[in-house]
């Protein structure tokens, strides 16, 4: 199973987040924001990295452009879960070097399914 | 199932939004004494992550609400609005609102009500919209078989991902025919793996609609060219598709319904802790197993020449034992800010209201509280400061008369002293009216005359039931409940209020509350041959009495002359029904305690020492006995009884009026 990186400031999705993953039997970090996010990616090799875009410290899209410059997460798949009201946020998120996104809100099944899409 | 497992974030959800909206009122607040945009930055931020948890975790009409909120936040945001008092006097009742919804999502409560229905029209107007429901003509085309061109372009790897996940994908869909194009491929030398050289022409035998395909493409739009086009032509089915999409848009609601029964039942409350907490506690933890290892041996192999070993790892031990009693009291630790934050709302709210200039100081926000503490401090802190703005901060007019600025200052300010926590309010207004309290006391008949009476004896005055010298009622203080009513919370927390009040120069309320409700310092006390605690913080003193000091009144009570009056003796052995105590007074002690400004002795045996109770429930364990607020174990593992002062006092008091 693979090792999944959750990055979101608010606890309460963090939290629906991790329990859904590890329900289904993948290893879950969590990281409060962009910045924390990075320090556990360098210290770890995860398999795919989920990521709010509003965070404090550093937010969402900040960190896949700085994820991207190190060279252990050049072809690692990264979502961003972003609410629909921001569409250019999808595209700013892409143009940063995300994989793609999950839109808020979503349930267990979605999230479940679009992680099972990139993992394959 | 899925709405099963969301329940159990509801809580979370609830603790963190809250702050969130804690932070956006004082956020708004700031901003209207003109910060700066990061603090819109902020506000919008914990907008957003209402709006988004609200939606997960199935409240709709709070998702809508908020959404109204983002959007005029996301105009500030972006300097397409300009910051003015209304606006944040519209958000600042947006809070409101929230919080009210989140009271009635915790209760399994409908969210939106009159006032939210209200601010949200006001907040939709704002945005010079209404309700606007922009319908997308849904655009679908539908085929037996598809024809699929999809070039990545060579930098597609880059973003993570992988076009054998989309074909996957695709043949997920029905049955497909993959071609791959290798004519871009460079000769092996030239070759960048982390580049896309591959192109597929795709056919796919199913009957979907085209936005299937394209769906499975939505990550990679901008950087692959694709053609999706039908192989077979056939006539949209647009009415079809109209109807499912109705059936969808009719079943959702039904899903929060569960999920809100769920959560009505499971309201217990939690506390948030720094993982710094947690992580100390697990050192103290891992010391103690090794302590523990190291006496472990002495268990079945102990001889003399191991003493000084033996008296080593016990140091250890108790030294272990101490820290880590601390370490778990700080869990339920939170520091006094988050009760703080409230009254920079309150504060301006009430002094524009009575045409006062205000500034508030709030100092040692970090101080740590109990949990429970901390929960039942507000009210008094409210009523307070509510006095302090109504009765003690003069108007400008006033002020300016008095030869001061015309901004009163009030200030909060928490602090540890001792054992103890302190919470001070104090504010330069006109300070205690000396001469207005004696007159009110006189015509309530609560005491003679005030020739004699010093001026803590008359500030004590204030906190008689019922007592209010306002001249008029307000409607923000004078509501019948006073002065007695902060003392009495306070007492029941096991701290006390005393004032301090200069006329003319202002007045300071000082709270000092105990660290924790769980271990209380205490007196043992012996009577006959049991053993009782009486809490350290309600003893005034002991005296050995001579028998000649105590005086018989009518109805059997005894009275002894204490400093400049008489207190009333209880005597534990008659109220807790112990044969074989000493009765007679001169053999024994009584201890002076005091409760709600009334003192009494308590007549014992005698005093064993001072110790640390550890506070068990005799109500979750046996039942409520009066004159008893708990029980403790003692060193020798036997059960003593925590003396309840108040309760005591209390009763001496029906006693008497009886």
């Amino acid at each position: 199973m693979a090792k999944i990186l959750a990055v979101d400031d608010s606890a309460s999705m963090r939290g629906m987040v991790a329990f859904t993953l590890r329900g289904a039997g993948h290893e879950v970090s969590e990281a409060e924001n962009g910045q924390l996010a990075l320090d556990a990616a360098r210290g770890s090799r995860f398999d795919l990295v989920l990521a709010d875009v509003n965070m404090p410290v550093m937010d969402g899209i900040s960190m896949v452009r700085e994820l991207r410059t190190l060279t252990e997460y050049k072809g690692v798949p990264i979502l961003m879960l972003t609410t629909e009201s921001h569409t250019d946020k999808k595209m700013e998120g892409k143009a940063a070097g995300a994989t793609g996104w999950l839109v808020k809100p979503f349930d267990p099944e979605q999230l479940l399914a679009t992680v099972k899409r990139v993992l394959g | 199932m899925a709405n099963v497992s969301l329940a159990q974030f509801h809580q979370t959800f609830f603790d963190e939004s809250l702050e969130g909206l804690a932070s956006m009122e004082s956020a708004l607040l700031s901003l209207d004494d003109g910060g700066d945009t990061e603090l819109v930055h902020g506000i919008f931020r914990a907008a957003h992550s209402i709006k988004g948890g609200a939606a997960t975790f199935g409240f709709p009409e709070m998702a809508a609400f908020t959404h109204e909120a983002e959007s005029l936040l996301d105009e500030l945001r972006d300097g397409r609005r300009v910051v003015d008092s209304n606006i944040i006097e519209l958000l600042l009742r947006t809070v409101d609102c929230l919080r009210g919804m989140f009271d009635r999502a915790q209760a399994g409560e409908p969210l939106a009500d009159a006032d939210s229905e209200a601010v949200r029209q006001e907040l939709a107007a704002a945005m010079g919209h209404g309700v606007a429901v922009v319908a997308k003509a849904a655009v679908s085309d539908q085929a037996d078989a598809w024809v699929i061109d999809f070039r990545p372009h060579p930098t597609m790897l880059a973003g993570g991902n992988e076009p054998i996940r989309m074909i996957r994908e695709l043949a997920e869909l029905g049955r497909l025919e993959v071609v791959a194009n290798c004519d871009a491929l460079p000769e092996l030398a030239k070759l960048d793996p982390s580049q896309c050289h591959l192109s597929w022409h795709i056919t796919l035998h199913a009957p979907v609609k085209r936005s299937a395909i394209t769906g499975v493409f939505d990550w990679v739009e901008d950087e692959c060219d694709l053609k999706v086009e039908p192989l077979l032509a056939v006539a949209p089915v647009a009415e079809a598709v109209t109807v499912a999409a109705v059936r969808a848009a009719n079943e959702t609601p039904a899903a929060p319904r569960a999920t809100r029964e769920a959560t009505a039942n499971s309201e217990t409350s939690s506390v948030r802790v720094g993982i710094d907490k947690i992580d100390s506690l697990i050192d103290l933890v891992g010391e103690l197993v090794i302590t523990q290892s190291m006496l472990d041996p002495f268990r079945d192999d102990f001889d003399m020449s191991r003493l000084e070993h033996l008296r080593q790892g016990l140091a250890q031990l108790a030294r272990h034992t101490r820290a880590l009693q601390e370490s778990v009291m700080g869990i339920r630790m939170l520091p006094i800010g988050s009760v703080f934050n409230r009254f920079p709302r309150l504060v301006r709210d009430l002094s524009n209201k009575l045409g006062k200039q205000v500034k508030l100081d709030l100092i040692g926000e970090q101080t740590e509280l109990d949990k429970t503490v901390l929960e039942k401090i507000g009210d008094p802190l409210v009523h307070l400061v509510r006095n302090a703005i109504d009765h003690g901060l003069e108007s400008p007019e006033r002020r300016r008369a008095a030869g001061k600025g015309d901004t009163g200052t009030l200030r909060l300010e928490a602090f540890h002293r001792g054992g103890s926590i302190v919470v001070e309010v104090s504010d330069d207004g006109a300070g205690l009216n000396r001469q207005a309290i004696i007159n009110k006391a006189i015509q309530r008949g609560l005491i003679a005359s005030g020739d004699n009476l010093g001026d803590d004896a008359v500030a004590e005055l204030i906190f008689q039931p019922g007592f209010s010298t306002a001249a008029a009622t307000t409607d923000l203080s004078g509501r019948g409940v006073g002065m007695d009513v902060v003392r009495r919370n306070v007492v029941d927390l096991g701290g006390t209020v005393a004032i301090r009040s200069t006329e003319g120069k202002g007045t300071v309320f000082t709270i000092t509350l105990p660290l924790t409700l769980a271990i209380i310092d205490g007196l043992t006390a012996a009577v006959g041959d049991e053993r009782y605690i009486v809490p350290l913080v309600s003893i005034v003193e002991s005296v050995q009495l001579r028998g000649d000091a105590i005086r018989s009144v009518a109805g059997g009570g005894e009275l002894f002359r204490f400093r400049d009056g008489y207190l009333p003796i209880i005597r534990l052995h008659e109220v807790f029904g112990i044969a074989g105590a000493r009765t007679t007074i001169d053999e024994g002690l009584v201890v002076v305690v005091e409760g709600e400004g009334s003192r009494v002795g308590l007549f014992i045996d005698e005093l064993i020492g001072q110790q640390q109770a550890v506070v068990k429930s005799l109500e979750a364990n046996f039942r409520r006995v009066n004159g008893i607020s708990g029980a403790t174990i003692l060193s020798d593992g036997s059960v003593a009884l925590i003396v309840d002062v108040l309760g005591l006092v209390r009763m001496q008091g029906r006693k008497r009026a009886a």
